[in-house]
Protein backbone atom coordinates (compact mmCIF):
# COMPACT_ATOMS: atom_id res chain seq x y z
CA UNK A 1 0.00 0.00 0.00
CA UNK A 2 2.86 2.50 1.21
CA UNK A 3 4.41 1.73 -1.94
CA UNK A 4 0.93 2.58 -4.28
CA UNK A 5 0.33 5.28 -2.33
CA UNK A 6 4.30 6.37 -3.04
CA UNK A 7 3.40 6.10 -6.74
CA UNK A 8 0.80 8.46 -6.80
CA UNK A 9 2.68 10.98 -4.90
CA UNK A 10 5.22 10.67 -7.55
CA UNK A 11 3.12 10.53 -10.05
CA UNK A 12 1.75 14.32 -8.91
CA UNK A 13 4.71 15.38 -8.22
CA UNK A 14 5.84 14.85 -11.76
CA UNK A 15 3.13 16.31 -13.08
CA UNK A 16 3.38 19.69 -10.45
CA UNK A 17 7.18 19.99 -11.21
CA UNK A 18 6.91 19.60 -15.10
CA UNK A 19 10.34 18.48 -15.32
CA UNK A 20 11.51 19.09 -18.76
CA UNK A 21 13.06 16.24 -18.90
CA UNK A 22 9.47 14.42 -18.34
CA UNK A 23 7.81 17.16 -20.97
CA UNK A 24 10.51 15.92 -23.68
CA UNK A 25 9.62 12.12 -22.88
CA UNK A 26 5.78 12.80 -22.52
CA UNK A 27 5.96 14.66 -26.19
CA UNK A 28 8.27 12.51 -28.31
CA UNK A 29 5.60 9.65 -27.04
CA UNK A 30 2.96 11.67 -28.33
CA UNK A 31 4.47 12.77 -31.81
CA UNK A 32 6.06 8.72 -32.03
CA UNK A 33 2.79 7.07 -31.29
CA UNK A 34 0.71 10.16 -33.11
CA UNK A 35 2.52 9.69 -36.70
CA UNK A 36 2.43 6.08 -36.50
CA UNK A 37 -1.66 6.32 -36.23
CA UNK A 38 -1.24 8.83 -39.23
CA UNK A 39 0.42 6.70 -40.79
CA UNK A 40 -1.06 3.20 -39.72
CA UNK A 41 -4.72 5.18 -40.82
CA UNK A 42 -3.83 6.17 -44.37
CA UNK A 43 -2.84 2.43 -44.79
CA UNK A 44 -5.42 0.57 -42.35
CA UNK A 45 -8.31 2.55 -43.15
CA UNK A 46 -8.51 1.80 -47.29
CA UNK A 47 -7.00 -1.50 -46.62
CA UNK A 48 -10.11 -2.21 -44.57
CA UNK A 49 -12.24 -0.83 -46.27
CA UNK A 50 -11.34 -2.67 -49.40
CA UNK A 51 -11.31 -6.27 -47.98
CA UNK A 52 -14.87 -5.25 -46.78
CA UNK A 53 -16.66 -4.95 -50.10
CA UNK A 54 -14.01 -6.31 -52.72
CA UNK A 55 -15.19 -10.10 -53.45
CA UNK A 56 -11.72 -11.99 -54.21
CA UNK A 57 -10.23 -15.16 -53.71
CA UNK A 58 -8.21 -15.83 -50.79
CA UNK A 59 -10.67 -13.10 -49.17
CA UNK A 60 -11.30 -15.34 -46.25
CA UNK A 61 -7.49 -15.99 -45.29
CA UNK A 62 -6.74 -12.07 -45.73
CA UNK A 63 -9.47 -11.66 -43.03
CA UNK A 64 -8.37 -14.33 -40.58
CA UNK A 65 -4.41 -13.05 -41.72
CA UNK A 66 -5.38 -9.24 -40.53
CA UNK A 67 -7.71 -10.97 -37.33
CA UNK A 68 -4.62 -13.18 -35.85
CA UNK A 69 -2.30 -9.76 -36.96
CA UNK A 70 -3.97 -7.84 -34.35
CA UNK A 71 -2.25 -9.62 -31.55
CA UNK A 72 1.76 -9.48 -33.67
CA UNK A 73 3.89 -9.62 -30.15
CA UNK A 74 5.39 -6.16 -30.37
CA UNK A 75 8.70 -7.77 -29.36
CA UNK A 76 8.58 -9.21 -32.71
CA UNK A 77 7.51 -6.71 -35.34
CA UNK A 78 10.93 -4.38 -33.45
CA UNK A 79 12.72 -6.92 -34.14
CA UNK A 80 11.73 -7.83 -37.56
CA UNK A 81 12.07 -3.72 -38.34
CA UNK A 82 15.58 -3.49 -36.44
CA UNK A 83 16.78 -6.61 -38.74
CA UNK A 84 15.45 -4.35 -41.92
CA UNK A 85 16.82 -1.20 -40.46
CA UNK A 86 19.85 -2.80 -38.99
CA UNK A 87 23.49 -1.56 -40.88
CA UNK A 88 23.51 -5.00 -42.04
CA UNK A 89 20.45 -5.19 -43.25
CA UNK A 90 18.37 -4.65 -46.67
CA UNK A 91 17.26 -0.66 -45.61
CA UNK A 92 20.69 0.06 -43.49
CA UNK A 93 22.21 2.67 -45.71
CA UNK A 94 19.36 5.22 -44.80
CA UNK A 95 21.00 5.41 -41.19
CA UNK A 96 17.06 4.88 -39.76
CA UNK A 97 18.29 2.89 -36.75
CA UNK A 98 17.88 4.50 -33.26
CA UNK A 99 15.70 7.52 -34.44
CA UNK A 100 12.02 8.38 -33.49
CA UNK A 101 11.67 7.56 -37.49
CA UNK A 102 12.54 3.83 -36.75
CA UNK A 103 10.04 4.26 -33.71
CA UNK A 104 6.89 5.63 -35.95
CA UNK A 105 7.92 2.46 -38.51
CA UNK A 106 7.62 0.00 -36.01
CA UNK A 107 4.55 1.17 -34.40
CA UNK A 108 2.93 1.84 -37.77
CA UNK A 109 3.45 -2.00 -38.44
CA UNK A 110 2.18 -3.11 -35.23
CA UNK A 111 -1.23 -1.16 -35.77
CA UNK A 112 -1.85 -1.07 -39.14
CA UNK A 113 -3.35 -4.78 -38.61
CA UNK A 114 -5.56 -3.60 -35.94
CA UNK A 115 -7.17 -0.82 -37.51
CA UNK A 116 -7.44 -2.96 -41.01
CA UNK A 117 -9.41 -5.69 -39.17
CA UNK A 118 -11.51 -3.35 -37.03
CA UNK A 119 -12.64 -1.35 -40.00
CA UNK A 120 -12.87 -4.08 -42.04
CA UNK A 121 -15.72 -5.37 -39.72
CA UNK A 122 -16.95 -2.31 -39.21
CA UNK A 123 -17.29 -1.54 -42.98
CA UNK A 124 -18.60 -4.55 -43.52
CA UNK A 125 -21.65 -4.27 -41.29
CA UNK A 126 -22.14 -1.14 -42.56
CA UNK A 127 -22.33 -1.91 -46.21
CA UNK A 128 -25.06 -4.48 -45.37
CA UNK A 129 -27.21 -1.70 -45.25
CA UNK A 130 -26.43 0.77 -47.75
CA UNK A 131 -23.57 -0.27 -50.11
CA UNK A 132 -26.70 -1.68 -52.47
CA UNK A 133 -28.05 1.65 -52.41
CA UNK A 134 -24.71 3.30 -53.41
CA UNK A 135 -24.20 0.72 -56.46
CA UNK A 136 -27.71 1.39 -57.38
CA UNK A 137 -26.54 4.52 -57.32
CA UNK A 138 -23.70 3.86 -59.87
CA UNK A 139 -21.34 5.11 -57.63
CA UNK A 140 -17.72 4.30 -58.47
CA UNK A 141 -15.59 1.58 -56.50
CA UNK A 142 -13.35 4.69 -55.17
CA UNK A 143 -16.74 6.86 -53.97
CA UNK A 144 -18.27 3.67 -52.63
CA UNK A 145 -15.44 2.82 -50.14
CA UNK A 146 -15.12 6.85 -49.22
CA UNK A 147 -18.61 7.10 -48.64
CA UNK A 148 -18.91 3.66 -46.47
CA UNK A 149 -15.66 5.20 -44.49
CA UNK A 150 -17.18 8.55 -43.86
CA UNK A 151 -20.57 7.37 -42.63
CA UNK A 152 -18.74 4.59 -40.43
CA UNK A 153 -17.07 7.88 -39.20
CA UNK A 154 -18.15 7.31 -35.33
CA UNK A 155 -17.29 3.70 -34.85
CA UNK A 156 -13.87 4.09 -37.05
CA UNK A 157 -13.16 7.45 -34.09
CA UNK A 158 -12.79 3.91 -31.62
CA UNK A 159 -10.63 2.07 -34.08
CA UNK A 160 -8.14 4.71 -34.27
CA UNK A 161 -8.05 5.02 -30.61
CA UNK A 162 -7.48 1.49 -30.03
CA UNK A 163 -4.49 1.74 -32.90
CA UNK A 164 -3.40 4.48 -30.97
CA UNK A 165 -3.62 3.21 -27.43
CA UNK A 166 -1.64 0.02 -28.54
CA UNK A 167 1.09 2.52 -29.88
CA UNK A 168 1.38 4.50 -26.99
CA UNK A 169 1.59 1.86 -24.50
CA UNK A 170 3.79 -0.81 -25.86
CA UNK A 171 7.33 -1.38 -25.28
CA UNK A 172 8.80 -4.18 -26.75
CA UNK A 173 9.17 -2.89 -30.63
CA UNK A 174 10.35 0.71 -29.63
CA UNK A 175 12.87 -0.15 -27.13
CA UNK A 176 14.55 -2.24 -29.39
CA UNK A 177 14.47 0.02 -32.66
CA UNK A 178 14.89 3.00 -30.81
CA UNK A 179 17.65 1.73 -28.22
CA UNK A 180 15.94 4.06 -25.13
CA UNK A 181 18.76 6.81 -26.09
CA UNK A 182 17.82 9.82 -23.36
CA UNK A 183 16.85 12.85 -25.70
CA UNK A 184 16.74 11.09 -28.46
CA UNK A 185 14.25 8.18 -28.53
CA UNK A 186 13.15 7.96 -24.67
CA UNK A 187 9.68 7.40 -24.92
CA UNK A 188 7.31 7.10 -21.46
CA UNK A 189 7.07 3.13 -21.57
CA UNK A 190 11.05 3.06 -22.51
CA UNK A 191 11.39 5.45 -19.45
CA UNK A 192 9.34 3.32 -17.16
CA UNK A 193 11.48 -0.23 -17.97
CA UNK A 194 14.79 2.16 -17.31
CA UNK A 195 13.30 2.86 -13.46
CA UNK A 196 11.92 -0.51 -13.21
CA UNK A 197 15.69 -1.45 -14.02
CA UNK A 198 16.94 0.71 -11.51
CA UNK A 199 15.05 -0.71 -9.01
CA UNK A 200 12.98 3.02 -8.83
CA UNK A 201 10.03 1.50 -8.48
CA UNK A 202 7.51 4.06 -7.13
CA UNK A 203 9.23 6.60 -9.59
CA UNK A 204 8.55 3.50 -12.45
CA UNK A 205 4.81 3.60 -11.22
CA UNK A 206 4.38 7.34 -11.31
CA UNK A 207 5.35 7.55 -14.43
CA UNK A 208 2.71 4.63 -15.80
CA UNK A 209 0.16 6.76 -13.68
CA UNK A 210 0.85 9.22 -15.95
CA UNK A 211 0.61 7.52 -19.02
CA UNK A 212 -2.57 6.32 -18.08
CA UNK A 213 -3.97 9.88 -17.50
CA UNK A 214 -2.34 10.42 -21.10
CA UNK A 215 -4.36 7.75 -22.54
CA UNK A 216 -8.09 9.03 -20.33
CA UNK A 217 -7.23 12.34 -21.81
CA UNK A 218 -6.77 11.65 -25.33
CA UNK A 219 -9.75 9.08 -25.04
CA UNK A 220 -11.90 11.79 -23.58
CA UNK A 221 -11.34 14.87 -25.91
CA UNK A 222 -11.73 11.82 -29.14
CA UNK A 223 -15.23 11.29 -26.89
CA UNK A 224 -15.88 15.21 -26.69
CA UNK A 225 -14.93 15.65 -30.44
CA UNK A 226 -17.36 12.72 -31.44
CA UNK A 227 -20.26 14.00 -29.25
CA UNK A 228 -20.18 17.05 -30.69
CA UNK A 229 -19.62 15.92 -34.54
CA UNK A 230 -22.58 13.66 -33.52
CA UNK A 231 -24.82 16.60 -32.81
CA UNK A 232 -23.85 18.65 -35.38
CA UNK A 233 -24.98 15.91 -38.01
CA UNK B 1 -10.54 13.12 -49.30
CA UNK B 2 -7.97 10.18 -49.14
CA UNK B 3 -5.57 12.28 -51.35
CA UNK B 4 -5.58 14.93 -49.44
CA UNK B 5 -5.19 12.71 -46.67
CA UNK B 6 -2.29 11.00 -48.10
CA UNK B 7 -0.52 14.58 -48.71
CA UNK B 8 -1.07 15.45 -44.97
CA UNK B 9 0.24 12.29 -43.80
CA UNK B 10 3.45 12.56 -45.96
CA UNK B 11 3.84 16.42 -45.57
CA UNK B 12 3.93 15.30 -41.75
CA UNK B 13 6.29 12.68 -42.57
CA UNK B 14 8.81 15.04 -44.24
CA UNK B 15 8.28 17.15 -41.29
CA UNK B 16 9.37 14.81 -39.13
CA UNK B 17 12.33 13.94 -40.83
CA UNK B 18 13.45 17.78 -41.18
CA UNK B 19 13.00 17.69 -37.21
CA UNK B 20 14.62 13.96 -36.59
CA UNK B 21 17.28 15.19 -38.97
CA UNK B 22 18.21 18.25 -36.78
CA UNK B 23 21.06 16.78 -35.31
CA UNK B 24 22.21 19.69 -34.75
CA UNK B 25 25.57 18.53 -33.03
CA UNK B 26 27.73 15.68 -34.57
CA UNK B 27 26.90 12.76 -32.27
CA UNK B 28 28.95 9.64 -31.81
CA UNK B 29 26.56 5.91 -30.63
CA UNK B 30 27.58 3.73 -28.18
CA UNK B 31 27.03 0.69 -27.21
CA UNK B 32 27.66 0.10 -23.57
CA UNK B 33 26.57 -2.51 -20.47
CA UNK B 34 23.26 -1.60 -18.50
CA UNK B 35 25.91 -1.29 -15.30
CA UNK B 36 27.16 1.92 -16.73
CA UNK B 37 23.57 3.31 -17.31
CA UNK B 38 21.88 2.53 -14.52
CA UNK B 39 24.81 3.70 -12.35
CA UNK B 40 24.91 6.47 -13.98
CA UNK B 41 28.33 6.71 -14.90
CA UNK B 42 27.70 7.68 -18.74
CA UNK B 43 25.15 10.32 -17.45
CA UNK B 44 28.47 11.79 -15.57
CA UNK B 45 30.70 11.26 -18.22
CA UNK B 46 29.06 12.03 -21.54
CA UNK B 47 28.50 16.22 -20.67
CA UNK B 48 32.06 16.32 -20.22
CA UNK B 49 33.34 15.09 -23.46
CA UNK B 50 30.41 16.83 -25.03
CA UNK B 51 31.53 20.12 -23.43
CA UNK B 52 34.95 19.46 -24.56
CA UNK B 53 34.60 18.07 -27.91
CA UNK B 54 31.12 19.42 -29.19
CA UNK B 55 29.88 16.62 -29.80
CA UNK B 56 27.54 14.30 -28.02
CA UNK B 57 27.25 10.56 -27.18
CA UNK B 58 24.19 8.24 -28.17
CA UNK B 59 23.84 5.53 -25.64
CA UNK B 60 22.47 2.42 -26.19
CA UNK B 61 22.61 0.19 -22.85
CA UNK B 62 21.90 -3.40 -22.96
CA UNK B 63 23.94 -6.46 -21.84
CA UNK B 64 27.52 -7.02 -23.07
CA UNK B 65 26.26 -10.14 -25.54
CA UNK B 66 23.57 -7.96 -27.22
CA UNK B 67 26.22 -4.49 -27.32
CA UNK B 68 28.42 -6.92 -29.04
CA UNK B 69 26.39 -7.95 -31.41
CA UNK B 70 25.25 -4.34 -32.35
CA UNK B 71 28.91 -3.61 -32.95
CA UNK B 72 29.39 -6.78 -35.48
CA UNK B 73 26.57 -5.18 -37.08
CA UNK B 74 27.72 -1.84 -37.33
CA UNK B 75 24.85 -0.39 -35.64
CA UNK B 76 27.15 1.47 -33.49
CA UNK B 77 30.53 3.39 -33.41
CA UNK B 78 31.76 2.28 -30.13
CA UNK B 79 31.29 -0.75 -27.49
CA UNK B 80 31.94 -0.40 -23.76
CA UNK B 81 31.52 -3.80 -22.50
CA UNK B 82 33.16 -5.85 -19.72
CA UNK B 83 33.41 -9.42 -20.78
CA UNK B 84 37.08 -9.83 -21.32
CA UNK B 85 37.31 -13.10 -23.45
CA UNK B 86 34.04 -11.69 -25.72
CA UNK B 87 36.16 -8.91 -26.18
CA UNK B 88 39.03 -10.50 -27.37
CA UNK B 89 36.75 -12.83 -29.72
CA UNK B 90 35.43 -9.60 -30.91
CA UNK B 91 38.69 -7.84 -31.31
CA UNK B 92 40.31 -11.35 -33.62
CA UNK B 93 37.39 -11.69 -35.63
CA UNK B 94 38.15 -8.59 -36.88
CA UNK B 95 35.19 -6.55 -35.88
CA UNK B 96 36.97 -4.01 -34.23
CA UNK B 97 39.67 -1.73 -34.55
CA UNK B 98 41.21 -1.53 -31.31
CA UNK B 99 40.24 -2.07 -27.82
CA UNK B 100 41.76 -0.12 -24.48
CA UNK B 101 41.28 -1.19 -21.06
CA UNK B 102 38.89 1.63 -19.48
CA UNK B 103 38.15 0.60 -15.39
CA UNK B 104 37.28 -1.85 -13.63
CA UNK B 105 35.01 -2.36 -10.36
CA UNK B 106 33.88 -6.06 -9.22
CA UNK B 107 31.22 -8.63 -8.72
CA UNK B 108 29.54 -8.73 -5.26
CA UNK B 109 27.27 -11.87 -4.49
CA UNK B 110 24.13 -10.46 -3.14
CA UNK B 111 21.55 -12.31 -1.07
CA UNK B 112 18.90 -12.38 1.84
CA UNK B 113 19.72 -11.27 5.25
CA UNK B 114 19.16 -14.75 6.43
CA UNK B 115 21.76 -16.37 4.23
CA UNK B 116 20.25 -19.90 4.42
CA UNK B 117 23.62 -21.47 2.88
CA UNK B 118 25.93 -19.83 5.00
CA UNK B 119 28.22 -17.92 1.71
CA UNK B 120 29.02 -14.41 4.00
CA UNK B 121 31.77 -16.79 6.39
CA UNK B 122 33.25 -19.02 3.67
CA UNK B 123 36.68 -16.71 2.70
CA UNK B 124 36.44 -17.16 -1.11
CA UNK B 125 34.27 -16.67 -3.98
CA UNK B 126 34.20 -20.02 -5.66
CA UNK B 127 33.44 -21.97 -2.10
CA UNK B 128 30.44 -19.27 -1.83
CA UNK B 129 29.35 -20.14 -5.06
CA UNK B 130 29.55 -24.31 -3.94
CA UNK B 131 28.02 -23.56 -1.07
CA UNK B 132 24.99 -22.03 -3.10
CA UNK B 133 25.46 -25.53 -5.21
CA UNK B 134 24.96 -27.58 -2.06
CA UNK B 135 22.23 -26.41 -0.34
CA UNK B 136 20.58 -26.15 -3.47
CA UNK B 137 19.68 -22.58 -2.24
CA UNK B 138 17.46 -20.37 -5.34
CA UNK B 139 20.31 -18.86 -7.16
CA UNK B 140 19.46 -16.51 -9.55
CA UNK B 141 21.05 -16.17 -13.27
CA UNK B 142 21.17 -13.27 -15.60
CA UNK B 143 20.95 -16.15 -18.73
CA UNK B 144 20.77 -13.27 -20.92
CA UNK B 145 24.99 -13.50 -22.03
CA UNK B 146 25.35 -10.60 -20.18
CA UNK B 147 29.03 -9.77 -19.10
CA UNK B 148 27.90 -10.51 -15.52
CA UNK B 149 26.07 -13.50 -16.97
CA UNK B 150 29.61 -14.58 -18.41
CA UNK B 151 31.28 -14.26 -15.49
CA UNK B 152 28.72 -16.02 -13.64
CA UNK B 153 29.07 -19.30 -15.68
CA UNK B 154 32.95 -18.58 -15.29
CA UNK B 155 32.74 -18.55 -11.54
CA UNK B 156 29.85 -22.00 -11.59
CA UNK B 157 32.44 -23.81 -14.00
CA UNK B 158 36.05 -22.74 -11.71
CA UNK B 159 33.70 -24.01 -8.66
CA UNK B 160 33.17 -27.48 -9.92
CA UNK B 161 29.68 -26.97 -10.22
CA UNK B 162 27.83 -25.81 -13.24
CA UNK B 163 23.81 -25.72 -12.66
CA UNK B 164 21.76 -25.82 -15.88
CA UNK B 165 18.22 -24.36 -15.62
CA UNK B 166 16.98 -27.32 -17.48
CA UNK B 167 17.85 -29.53 -14.57
CA UNK B 168 18.42 -27.37 -11.30
CA UNK B 169 15.16 -26.63 -9.86
CA UNK B 170 17.26 -24.21 -7.47
CA UNK B 171 19.22 -22.45 -10.67
CA UNK B 172 16.59 -20.18 -12.36
CA UNK B 173 17.52 -17.87 -15.53
CA UNK B 174 15.51 -14.48 -15.38
CA UNK B 175 16.69 -13.79 -19.07
CA UNK B 176 16.71 -10.04 -18.15
CA UNK B 177 19.09 -7.06 -17.24
CA UNK B 178 20.59 -6.76 -13.97
CA UNK B 179 17.75 -4.68 -12.02
CA UNK B 180 15.13 -6.64 -13.22
CA UNK B 181 16.96 -10.00 -12.00
CA UNK B 182 17.45 -8.42 -8.79
CA UNK B 183 13.80 -6.98 -8.59
CA UNK B 184 13.22 -10.51 -8.83
CA UNK B 185 15.78 -11.76 -6.09
CA UNK B 186 14.35 -9.54 -3.91
CA UNK B 187 11.07 -11.09 -4.04
CA UNK B 188 12.27 -14.90 -4.38
CA UNK B 189 14.67 -14.06 -1.69
CA UNK B 190 17.42 -15.65 -3.66
CA UNK B 191 20.66 -15.48 -3.91
CA UNK B 192 22.49 -13.60 -7.09
CA UNK B 193 25.67 -12.12 -8.53
CA UNK B 194 25.49 -8.53 -9.42
CA UNK B 195 28.05 -5.76 -10.75
CA UNK B 196 28.99 -3.42 -7.48
CA UNK B 197 27.84 -0.07 -9.85
CA UNK B 198 24.07 -1.55 -10.55
CA UNK B 199 23.96 -2.56 -6.78
CA UNK B 200 24.48 0.45 -4.82
CA UNK B 201 22.29 2.26 -7.66
CA UNK B 202 19.48 -0.49 -6.96
CA UNK B 203 16.76 1.05 -5.09
CA UNK B 204 14.68 -2.00 -4.33
CA UNK B 205 16.68 -4.35 -2.30
CA UNK B 206 13.98 -5.29 0.35
CA UNK B 207 15.65 -8.46 2.16
CA UNK B 208 18.52 -8.45 -0.22
CA UNK B 209 22.24 -7.50 1.24
CA UNK B 210 25.79 -8.16 -0.26
CA UNK B 211 26.99 -11.48 1.62
CA UNK B 212 30.55 -11.56 -0.35
CA UNK B 213 32.28 -9.30 -1.64
CA UNK B 214 36.72 -8.80 -2.05
CA UNK B 215 37.80 -11.83 -3.80
CA UNK B 216 39.84 -11.77 -6.68
CA UNK B 217 37.82 -14.10 -9.03
CA UNK B 218 35.25 -11.33 -8.56
CA UNK B 219 36.92 -8.91 -10.91
CA UNK B 220 35.22 -6.76 -13.03
CA UNK B 221 37.38 -5.13 -16.20
CA UNK B 222 35.45 -3.10 -18.65
CA UNK B 223 37.23 -2.46 -22.28
CA UNK B 224 36.01 0.39 -25.01
CA UNK B 225 36.21 -0.80 -28.67
CA UNK B 226 35.70 0.93 -31.61
CA UNK B 227 33.93 -0.82 -34.18
CA UNK B 228 36.33 -1.69 -37.82
CA UNK B 229 35.69 0.99 -40.40
CA UNK B 230 36.98 -1.61 -42.56
CA UNK B 231 33.57 -3.44 -42.42
CA UNK B 232 31.61 -0.84 -42.00
CA UNK B 233 32.42 2.30 -43.64
CA UNK B 234 29.64 4.53 -42.18
CA UNK B 235 31.55 4.00 -38.63
CA UNK B 236 32.81 7.73 -37.40
CA UNK B 237 35.81 6.89 -36.71
CA UNK B 238 37.75 10.00 -36.24
CA UNK B 239 34.81 10.86 -33.91
CA UNK B 240 35.27 7.31 -32.15
CA UNK B 241 39.08 7.76 -31.66
CA UNK B 242 38.23 11.14 -29.89
CA UNK B 243 36.12 9.56 -27.57
CA UNK B 244 38.10 6.84 -26.67
CA UNK B 245 41.57 8.74 -26.17
CA UNK B 246 39.52 10.86 -24.01
CA UNK B 247 38.49 7.82 -22.09
CA UNK B 248 41.57 6.24 -21.44
CA UNK B 249 43.80 10.02 -20.84
CA UNK B 250 44.82 11.29 -17.37
CA UNK B 251 41.43 13.53 -17.99
CA UNK B 252 39.26 11.04 -18.53
CA UNK B 253 40.03 8.58 -15.81
CA UNK B 254 40.29 10.99 -13.44
CA UNK B 255 36.71 11.62 -14.43
CA UNK B 256 35.85 7.99 -13.64
CA UNK B 257 38.14 8.00 -10.49
CA UNK B 258 35.43 11.33 -9.55
CA UNK B 259 32.23 9.65 -10.02
CA UNK B 260 30.48 9.17 -6.52
CA UNK B 261 27.14 7.43 -6.19
CA UNK B 262 26.01 7.93 -2.75
CA UNK B 263 29.16 8.68 -1.46
CA UNK B 264 31.09 5.60 -3.06
CA UNK B 265 33.17 5.15 -5.77
CA UNK B 266 32.21 2.43 -8.15
CA UNK B 267 34.60 2.38 -11.28
CA UNK B 268 38.76 2.35 -10.89
CA UNK B 269 40.54 3.64 -13.55
CA UNK B 270 42.70 0.98 -15.69
CA UNK B 271 44.10 2.59 -18.56
CA UNK B 272 47.16 2.98 -17.16
CA UNK B 273 48.50 -0.13 -16.28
Amino acid sequence: MSELGQAFVTALRLIVELDPDLAEIVLLSLQVSGSALLLAAAIGLPVGAVVAILRFPGRRAVIVALNAAMGLPPVVVGLLVYLLLSRSGPLGPLGLLFTPTAMVIAQTLLIVPIIAALTRQAVEDLSDEIDEQLRSLGASFGQRIATLLFEGRFTLVTTLLAGYGRALGEVGAVIIVGGNIGHVTRVMTTAIALETNRGDLPLALGLGILLVGLALTINGLAQGVQEVARRAA
Amino acid sequence: MTLRGGALVLTLCLLWSAAGGSADRPFLTLASTTSTRDSGLIRYLVPRFRSLSGADVRVVAVGTGRALELGRRGDVDVVLVHARQAEDRFMADGHGLLRRDVMYNDFVIVGPRSDPAGVAGTGAALAAFARIAEHEATFLSRGDDSGTHQAERRLWAMSGVEPSASSDRWYRETGNGMGATLNTASQLGSYSLSDRGTWIAFRNRGDLRILFEGDPPLHNPYGVMIVNPERHPHVKVDLARRFVEWLVSDEGQRAIADFRLEGQQLFYPSAGR
